[in-house]
Parts: structure tokens; sequence; C-alpha cells
């Protein structure tokens, strides 16, 4: 067997969801390692990005939200991490980017990214205000748009997930661009309503993105970011139907490790 | 927003448009400045420009932002980004100041000037300004920014004691907010004249007078809030009928003292016990796995939320998370709780002056604990509202923390602070500014109309998170001996507190990092600017703990050193400004001697009331009922919580098929390392108990708390407790009439508490109290209703068989478990109805528990698939909660429930009678739980079932038959303002 696939979760400046993120790449046999930003813009860091397969950007509220969702950390990112981050991609390197960490990603331009060619680092959409009522915990379900190419979704078809953010309305310039881009297959993941279709009504769709935009993947399908927290979904007593679905529930994998995993096996 | 100016105010609004607001010193050059507005602003959806946005037409422009020196997260933040994105620092006196403009279309100036005063700023720490359209387009865009006007630094002085009678020594603490008692400073004022003659002052050029470095630290020590005075006093109790008794320390003889009785209880039986660390810490720590140990705490901030709401929250919140951060050698933070009691949110009465209306109070509050908890990646596992009239003057706001700390970090015991005669002291996080300047002090006397605006801080979760974060790397790598939080009186507190393990240390204030220039001596060592833990370093570990600091931006400040000299001195630059020995600072206070009295009040019966007459009248007395402020469902506003950041919260706080209802005890695992052992919280309070009885109200908050981690599934035997008093004044004073009933109320509670926790094997593990929970607003005095909130931690063996209220199948049978008497006073069915009389539920602690025992074994061999323990508006609310949760249809006859007594319709559908429990059992499983409950009386008396209606009958009489659903929208309000 080959080594296992090596993941860095950066940490710091109010991020918080590296634990629980780091779990589920370990279930799915990966190995983590966790690392300070200001030790990776320093370059001190132990390993290069390069020396790793897989970044994921995980939630929380790096500085606080502040101005924007994801933008001063965006900001710095650029500042300090761009050449390396644009030599890994270059490598073939991965990136999750899941609530903050989408929203940093977009703001870095990597997502939705270019139509072609190598990531460019412009930002071409926003995570704006929800429609309704901001920042909200609670559990809807989501699907994968079967013509994406994103490597993170093979062997995931739907899932029950906690979306908790204030900041998720994807937005781009035109109706037009959005249509591009759902037909490039690049707008990953949908809410969804009970009848299993892309929804636009709160609260299954907590933030009211046009066409239900979830996820979005870039060009190349090799990163992703999405708004709802498949890391929060890995033990079936995670589910609120656990104390009336015990049985059914215990039968089955958690339904958010399959995303780590398709992430992690992907070549 | 422009929702929010219609249904608060009133006024009918049209377009509101924001402009947030950065303004920069030293001022950027015009492309810098444009490459600023251009990232701030990002692609789509928001326009940045220097100078103005074009704006278009309004009618008033209202601006906002922060006064100075009042704490700026935002400008903070942009700051980082502007100096990252220009590649340059704005250097030394560089900064980025945050605000935000609402555009305001539809509204006269006036009506401009209410929305910007009621709803949008908070004058006590933000500035106003107010611009008709014509106005605001003629004048140029404003530059002034709320810089700090510095000083130079201002010398220690000295304040004269000696000459001064008891009015001026009263003058004196009014004035300097000292909140000392005019006895309190003779007691200083001789001890100053007597160390006169030790050599070690004169050497330092001290007098016979307290310098104000030491007279604001001597008061920081000895307030109310630092030292729990009155908890600590010798109380005469008397009752009529008996002698009088004498109490020396509540706290001793009824908090410490269950707590050693519990824990002598657990070693006869167990030959161990499973309490780590109580008391002497910042939060009680209980075992929990092999691995790690838990923490918690819960505090109150009460006064500073009274002035501003969202401030006072926040700090309420990320203050308290620095208790179990700070315990030991500190704890990872797991959970949150929170629990406020307002006054009515719709209140249409008179508002003294110098109160915000209830609703802006808990706006704010919710917004601040929001916004603290979130921010921080801390989910909240309980929160709940509590409403009353009374709460007008003061609001409580109860926060709360659980953590975990690893049974050994860096080779050594985590709970185990060891700071020695040598170690650095080293402040780490915020800088010091006036911000919360005597907030010990102010939050020690009543609310005035002149109450400080510098007493209130804003907490910085971001700030708070990074020293966190740096803290646990360098507890790991072993850098410190000891650690706390700089909370109540700043480093007075801190260094003060940590100096009595060492025996002594000295400081240079004048090398604390500083916001601006111009404090004094004394307003550096007390100031409560947030965001700050003080450690104790090996001198060997200090060069790796600065390096580490700089690398995480996070700032850490060698400022002197831990000794064994005996005294704390305390020193700007080379200068000596106060020397005070460490026992007379801890323990030199007089003894405050207070007078209790109960006048047992005879109950008055309750007139009864006739049942409904029909389904249907019951079923609209069921629906007004249902919606009270205090039953309904709060789940939408509870939502922007964030409840699942850590992937650890196993029963969340609100579940059922429309997870609307509030689960009894919340249920999380400890770590994601493969232990299913976890943890359950619950918290029961009862304020409307102590209108009748204070032992029944901190009784009622006991039980109730307890029976909730039981009905979840946890372990009866581990089950630990938290006290948090808050009391109207118990102290005499002229505006204070029934100040010995108060403390009356004070001992009555506490015997309750020691009875009920005794019984129960439930040891205190920690607790605070706020004793000052008065208004006085125009001559008009507000107490609160004495108010003892019990929040319990309990462990849960495996996470996996936690019972909820959630009845699964259709034809599962419901068992009431426990007797039920008539009991409506104090009730939620006594305010419904304006019934001052009744008896109030009393709970008898011995007779209860071998039931709980029975229910808890039950339920941990499975044979229970649902569980509630009733509480607050009786079975009607319970009946409801458990057919909501399950989805299901639920038919109930209170006829066979077990009672005590004769006990009507109103007893036993809407009485509080304590110590029962619900249990949703499958029919297969009935009889062997009816086995394990032979002990106790109990009933079936209903069953679940697949249709949608709840009905609840008394024999034949039918009470309620009504849709589930319809209760339902009642209970959530649907279709009016949350």
């Amino acid at each position: 067997m080959s080594r296992p696939v090596r993941v860095l979760i950066p940490v710091g400046f109010g991020l918080n969801c590296e634990e629980e993120t780091s779990a589920a790449f370990r279930m799915v046999g990966a190995e983590v390692e966790l690392v300070h930003l200001t030790d990776l813009f320093a370059h001190r860091a132990p390993r290069r990005l390069a020396d790793y397969q897989v970044l994921a950007m995980v939630g929380g509220f790096s500085y606080g939200d502040h101005i924007a969702g994801g933008l001063v950390l965006a900001t710095r990112i650029r500042a300090h991490l761009q050449a390396e981050l644009a030599a890994f991609l270059a490598g073939g390197g991965r990136v999750l980017g899941i609530c903050n960490g989408f929203q940093t990603l977009t703001r870095l331009g990597l997502l939705p990214g270019p139509e072609a060619g190598p990531p460019d680092f412009v930002p071409r959409a926003a995570l704006t205000n929800n429609d309704r009522l901001g920042y909200r915990d609670a559990w809807v379900r989501i699907a994968v748009d079967p013509k994406t190419r994103s490597v993170w979704t093979r062997g995931v078809a739907a899932l029950d997930v906690p979306s908790r953010h204030g900041e998720g309305k994807f937005v781009v310039e035109s109706s037009e661009v959005l249509a591009r881009l759902d037909q490039r297959g690049q707008l990953a993941f949908r809410w969804i309503d009970a009848a299993g279709h892309p929804t636009e009504a709160w609260p299954e769709n907590p933030n009211g993105s046009a066409l239900g935009v979830a996820g979005v993947t870039d060009s190349t399908g090799r990163i992703l970011g999405l708004m709802p927290h498949p890391d929060a979904f890995l033990y079936p007593w995670h589910h609120p139907d656990y104390a009336r679905r015990r049985a059914e529930l215990e039968s089955k994998e958690a339904g958010g490790l399959a995303i780590f995993r398709a992430g992690v096996t992907a070549d | 927003m422009a929702g929010a100016i219609r249904t608060h105010l009133g006024i009918s609004i049209g377009a509101v448009r924001t402009r947030d607001v950065f303004h920069v010193e030293p001022a950027l050059s015009a492309a810098d400045a444009a490459r600023v507005a251009s990232e701030f602003a990002g692609p789509v959806v928001r326009r940045g420009e220097v100078g103005r946005v074009d704006d278009g037409p309004f009618d008033v422009a209202v601006s906002v932002g922060f006064k100075p020196g009042v704490t700026d997260p935002v400008g903070k933040s942009a700051r980082v980004a502007i100096e990252d994105l220009l590649g340059r620092k704005l250097g030394a006196g560089g900064a980025v100041y945050a605000s935000r403009v609402y555009l305001l279309s539809g509204v006269s100036r006036d009506q401009a000037t209410r929305i910007a005063t009621q709803l949008l700023a908070n004058e006590v720490i933000e500035r106003v300004a107010v611009q008709p359209f014509a106005e605001w387009q003629a004048a140029p865009p404003d530059l002034s920014v709320p810089r700090v006007v510095e000083h130079p630094p201002r010398p220690a002085g000295t304040v004269r004691l000696r000459g001064l009678d008891d009015a001026a020594l009263a003058r004196l603490s009014r004035e300097r907010l000292l909140a000392l008692s005019v006895e309190e400073l003779r007691t200083l004022r001789a001890f100053f004249e007597r160390a006169a003659s030790d050599p070690a002052r004169a050497r330092a050029g001290l007098g016979a007078d307290p310098t104000d470095v030491e007279l604001e630290c001597l008061a920081q020590t000895w307030s109310e809030h630092c030292k729990h005075k009155i908890f600590n006093a010798t109380i005469t109790y008397r009752e009529e009928g008996k002698a009088p008794e004498e109490i020396r320390s509540l706290f001793k003889r009824y908090i410490q003292g269950t707590t050693s009785a519990v824990d002598a209880a657990i070693r006869a039986r167990d030959g161990t016990s499973w309490l780590v660390s109580v008391f002497h810490d910042n939060a009680g720590v209980i075992a929990a796995t092999g691995r790690y140990h838990l923490v918690y705490k819960v505090e109150t901030h009460n006064s500073p939320s009274a002035l501003d709401p969202y401030g006072g929250a926040i700090t309420g919140i990320v203050g308290v998370n620095r208790d179990p951060f700070g315990t030991g050698l500190g704890a990872d933070l797991l959970s949150n709780v929170w629990g406020y009691c307002f006054g009515p949110p719709d209140w249409a009465g008179q508002l003294p002056p110098g109160l915000l209306h209830p609703r802006r109070v808990r706006d704010g509050v919710h917004h601040g604990v929001i916004d603290g908890g979130n921010q921080s990646g801390i989910p909240y596992g309980r929160g709940w509202e509590f409403f009353d009239d009374r709460f007008l003057g003061k609001p409580l706001v109860y926060c709360g923390t659980v953590g975990r700390m690893p049974v050994r970090s860096a080779g050594r015991p985590t709970e185990v602070k060891a700071a020695r005669p040598g170690d650095r002291i080293v402040m780490v996080g915020g800088r010091i500014g006036k911000d919360g300047i005597h907030g010990a002090t102010f939050s020690s006397a009543e609310l005035t109309e002149e109450s400080p605006v510098q007493a209130v801080q804003i907490g910085d979760p971001i700030t708070q998170k990074m020293m966190f974060d740096f803290l646990l790397e360098a507890r790991q790598a072993g850098l410190y001996s000891s650690v706390t939080d700089n909370g109540a009186g700043g480093l007075s507190s801190s260094v003060g507190e940590m100096a009595r393990q060492p025996g002594g240390a000295w400081l240079d204030l004048s090398l604390a990092p500083l916001k601006y220039q111009g404090l004094a001596p004394w307003e550096v060592l007390v100031s409560e600017a947030q965001e700050r833990m003080t450690l104790a370093v090996p001198p060997a570990h200090l060069p790796g703990f600065l390096e580490l600091a700089r690398r995480r931006e996070v700032e850490a400040t060698d400022l002197g050193e831990f000794t064994g000299s005996g005294m704390l001195e305390v020193r700007w630059g080379r200068q000596v400004v106060g020397l005070l020995p460490l026992d007379f600072l801890h323990d030199g206070d007089p003894e405050l001697r207070i007078e209790a009295e109960w006048k047992a009040r005879a109950p008055v019966p309750a007139p009864a009331q006739a049942a409904p007459s029909s389904a249907a009248e019951g079923n609209a007395l069921a629906a007004r009922f249902l919606a009270r402020d205090n039953l309904r469902s709060s789940e939408l506003l509870s939502r922007a919580y964030d409840h699942e950041v850590k992937a650890l919260t196993v029963v969340k706080p609100w579940i059922g098929l429309h997870r609307d209802v509030p689960s009894d005890a919340s249920v999380f695992m400890i770590a994601h390392d493969g232990d299913r052992t976890g943890y359950a919280l619950a918290e029961g309070v009862f304020p409307t108990y102590s209108d009748h009885d204070a032992w029944a109200m901190a009784q009622a908050g006991v039980d109730l708390a307890v029976r909730r981690v039981i009905a979840a599934g946890a372990r009866a035997d581990r089950i630990a407790a938290l006290d948090n008093y808050c009391w109207p004044d118990p102290l005499p004073g002229e505006k204070n009439p029934d100040a010995r009933e108060k403390a009356a109320a004070l001992v009555r509670a506490s015997r309750g508490l020691a009875e009920i926790c005794i019984a129960y094997g439930v040891p205190l593990i920690s607790g605070k109290d706020s004793m000052k929970n008065d208004a006085v607003v125009g001559g008009r005095r507000i107490s609160i209703p004495p108010t003892l909130l019990a929040s319990v931690i309990a462990i849960v063996d495996d996470v996996r068989r936690a019972v909820t209220l959630e009845a699964a199948q259709p034809g599962e049978l419901l068992v009431l478990v426990g007797e039920t008497r008539q009991e409506l006073g104090g009730t939620e069915w006594a305010a419904a109805r304006g019934l001052a009389g009744g008896e109030v539920p009393r709970t008898t602690p011995a007779a209860l528990w071998p039931g709980y025992q029975a229910v808890a074994r039950a339920i941990g061999d499975g044979l229970v698939q649902a569980a509630h323990a009733v509480g607050r508006g009786g079975l009607l609310h319970s009946l409801f909660l458990l057919a909501r949760a399950g989805g299901l249809g639920l038919s109930a006859d209170l006829g066979p429930s077990p009672v005590k007594g004769a006990v009507d319709w109103e007893g036993r559908l809407l009485g509080e009678t304590t110590g029962r429990f619900l249990l949703a059992v499958e029919p297969a499983r009935l009889d062997p739980l009816r086995a394990a409950l032979r002990a106790v009386p109990h009933a079936v008396i209903g069953a679940f079932d697949a249709g949608a209606r709840l009905r609840i009958g008394l024999g034949a009489a039918p009470l309620v038959d009504a849709p589930v659903d319809e209760l339902a929208r009642a209970w959530k309000r649907e279709g009016r303002p949350a």
C-alpha cells in the first residue's frame, strides 16, 4: 500500500473547525498536519505546501468575518503565500474549502476561477449576506450536480448536513455567467427540497443562492468550496433524527465522510 | 434594518442603505487608498470608493462610530489587511477606525434621531451624527477620527485618609467609586498608620497614607465582586418561634460544607473521588475519561449588560471563557451556556429614566453572546430566557463555559498551578486602556443614572481566540507554570491572586503595553481591558515563550517576578508606588455582620378556577398558555447561535421531528478520540418561587437540573452542580428597608441548596454570586426576585445511549413517575391567572432520590425510548412538548396520576410539583420498566398514536383536544415578531 495522502490544515486567526476536519480526514485514512498560518506566512513550517496532496481551508471566523467573510485572511494569503499556492495547484494539489474556507477561496479568486488555464487569483464571485435571518445553524439537505467534474464528489449523491453561516449567497456578475458555470458543471452542490430538487426557497436553501448553489468547483475540478459542513456529520449520532431513526442511521456510514474520502482517494 | 425600525419604533421608513467606512491614519496615497477600497469591496455586490460613494437621494444620513478608546475589532482587522495588502506597516501612531453610515429614506430628522439613539447606536460607547440630505451634501466628508487625546503619563499620588471623619470617608468612597464601607476605610487607615513605622515602607518613600495605587488595589481586592464578603459574613438569622442562630460564612457552611460532605460520601463508597479540583481555582474540575477532565464555570455580567447590552454581554461570554482557560494550566473550551432574565419584551408601561427598554436589552444581549460564542468557535449547549417585570431594573445575563483539560500536559497534572518564586510575571493578549476601570467595584454597587461609562468593556473574541491558540501551544510545550485570567480588577486581581502561591510578587506597571498614553499607574493596575491572561513563566522558558508569542502575533510582556517576600510590590519604573503585605491584602478586611429575619408567609389558599367546560375552551386556554413568554419556543432566535461547531454535539439544544422542541439536557462527546463517554448539561431556575420561599426556589432549580440530565441518560452518580446566586442587596441602607428579608432569603436558599445536594450526592464544584441587583432610578428602587441558577454537568457513559423527548413509534406508552400535589404558588399558571397565593412547589430530596436512581437505571438498561423532566408549565407544557417532539398524536388521562392530597384539574394539568418524569416506553418493555419502578409512585397515563392531536382528559372530562400543529403555531407565535 502506498503512503497515506498528506493533508495540510492551516490554523489560527479565528479559524475553528480544525478538530473535526482533522478527524474527518483521518477517518478516511489520510495523514493530517495542522500548521499555524503565521508559520506558513513566514515560510518556517516543517514542510512546504508542495509536500502535501490536499490543502483544507476549514470553517470558522477568520478575523471575525470583519469587513466580509474570508476577506482579511484572503488578503493575507495573497500577500504571503500566493506563489507557493500556485505551484501547489500546478502540481496537482487538491483543495477543499468549507464555509469560511469557501469564502476565503472565493475572495482569493480560486473559486470559481478562470474558465480555463491556471488559476489567476482574480475574484469573480461573492458570497454575500443570506437573504433571510442572517447566521443560522440548521440541518439541510444537499445534492451533487450530476454534471460536475469535481474530484471531491465521486461516490457522493445527496446528504444531510448542518448549514452554519450568515454570508453564503453565491453571486456572480450576471445570470449568463451563472448559467455558464452551471453548464460546465462548476455548481457542484445544491440545496435541495424534500423532493430532491435544487431549491431557492428558505429554509431548505438557507441563503437564497440562485439555482440553489451550495458548493462550487473550479474548472479543473480539483478545488471545491461549499457552505454547509460535511465535517459535522462524521458519526451516525450527529444526525438530528438519531433518537428516532437509530437503527437505520447506524446501518450506514455518516453522510459527511464520503466527500473527504473522494478528495483523499482522487488522483 | 428597515423591518426593525418599523416593528420596534413604529416608524414607517422607506429604504435603508448602509456604508461601511474606514478612516486610515496616517493618510494613504490616492493610489493606495483606491487599492484598499477595491480590495475591501470585492467583486459583484459592493462598491468601494475613496471619499464618498455617490449616494443618490435620501432624506437623512446617520453616522455611527465608536467613542475614543472603545475597542474597535473591525478597525483592528482592517489594519492587518491594509498592512498586508500594501506590504508596509502603518507605524506606531497608525490606526484604522471603522464606522457605519446609514442613509435613510422616508423619515424626518427627528425620526432619524430616534432611530439613531434608540436602535442604531448606544451613546454610552458610540458617537452619532444625524444630517439631513442637504446638510450632508453641502459638507465635505467627515475626516475626524475618535483618536484618544494622549496625555503624558500621570504620576502616582497619595490619598489622605488621616483626619477624615466618617462622612468624609463615605464621600471619598463614593467619589472614587471604591465601593468600600466606612468601616473598611477605617481599617485601611489604621493599617497604613501602623505601617508607617515599617522600615521597608520608609525605604520605599511611602508614608502613613496609602498611595492611590494601594487604595485602588485594596478596593478591587476587597470588592464584593472579588471577595464575596456577603457570603463570608457572619449572619444572625431570626425566624419566628425559633432561637436566633449565628452563621459564620454561608459559603463555608453551605457551599464548601456540602461539597466536602458529598466528597466524603463518594470516597466512602468508591474509595476514590471524581472531584479533581474545586473552589480554589477559576472553575471546578471533575474527572471524565482516561485522557480528559472536564472544567465548568458559569458567571453573570448583569450591570454592564444593563448599560450596554451588546458590549456587556459579549464581554460576559468571552470573559467566562477565560475562567476554564485560566483553571489549572488551562483548558480547551468545548461548549457555552447562556441564560437571561429580562423584563417583558413587549413592555408598554412606563420606563424609569436611565433604563433601556427590555426589548432593546434583549436584542443587544443575544447579539453580543451570539457574536462572542460563534466567533470563538464554541458551540452553545444550553440557552434559556425568563421574563418578569422586576428584571426591568437589572437584567440577569448568565454565561458559562465547559472546557476539557488533558489529565497531563507536558508531563504535569494539568489541574495544578505551580508558580514559584523567581517565575516571571508575563501578561499576554490585548493592551491596557481605560476601558473597564472600576468594573468590579461598579458591579458591587447599585445601578444609578450616573453609572460610569468607563465601567463598560467590549470583548473582542478574535483577539482572544488567537491568544488561546497560542497559550494551548505553550501549555503543551510546558512553557509556563501557572495562568489566570485578567477579569474583574485586572492585574491587581490576577497578580494579587497568583502571588499567594509563591508568596509574593513585584511588578513594574510602566512596562505594561498601553492602547494610548496618559493612564495613571493605578489605572494600569485595575483596568479591566479584555482578552488578557497573566502567566507565571520560569525564567529558563521566558525566551522561548516570548518568541512563540511573537511568531503567533500575540503580545506578551514581562512585567515582573513572583517572589517569596510576602509582599505585593508595585513599581512605576524605579519608583515604588505600592507595597502591600499579601496577608493584609487578602485577609485584612473587617468581618461583615448581617442581620437576617424570615417572616414565613401564611399560605393564602388559591381560589380554584372552574375546569374548561369543553375541549374548545381548554384548547383556547392551552394555546394562550403555551404562547406565554416563559413557555414559548425561541428556536428561531436560538439558531443564530452555533450549536455544533467542533462536531461533538450529540443531543442538540433543539430536537424532535421539527427540531423546535428544547431538549431536557444537551449531550456532547468530549473528543474525537474514539471514546464514547460524553457529558450532559442542564439547568433549573425558578425566580418567582422566591415570592413564597427562597428555600423552595433553590431546591426546585437543582431538582429540575438533576432530573433533566437523568432524563437524558446521564449517570446518577456523576452529577456536579454550579450555583449562581443573583440577589437584591441584602445590606441595609436608607433606600433598602427590607434588607433583612433579602438576607434571610439568602440563608434559606443556601440551606435548601445544601440539603438537596447532599441528598442527591451532587457536589457544588463552582459558583458565583452577584449581590447588588437593584436599580434606583428616579427615586424608585427595583429589586429582582432572589434567583439561584443551578447548572449541572453529568457524565454519560456512552453518548449513543442518550435519550431525548422523542417517542419513535405509535403505540408507545406514556408513564408518569412521581406524585403530584396541589402546588400552584409561583407557577407559570399562577402568573397567567394573576394569582398571588397557593402552595409553592416544595421538594423532598431524601424521599425522591431513590426514585431518580431507579429511573436512571431503567434508562441505562435501555427500557425507555423517551424521557422528560416535568418543569415550568406543568404537565400541559410537557405533554405538548412530547407530542411535538415525536411528531405523533398523544392521548393522556390525568385521572390515574399518582397524587398526594386533594389535587384538582389545575393542580394536575398546570401545577409544577417537582420530582416528576414522563417516560415513553414500548409496550413490550412496560413490564420490566414497571418492575424497575416498583418502589416509585408511577402510572401509565397515555399512549402515542399515528394521529396528529393532543388529547388530555381527566377521567371522562376532556381538558384539551387539539391538533398538535395548531398548538405549535401559537407556541411559536407564528406571524408575530420573534
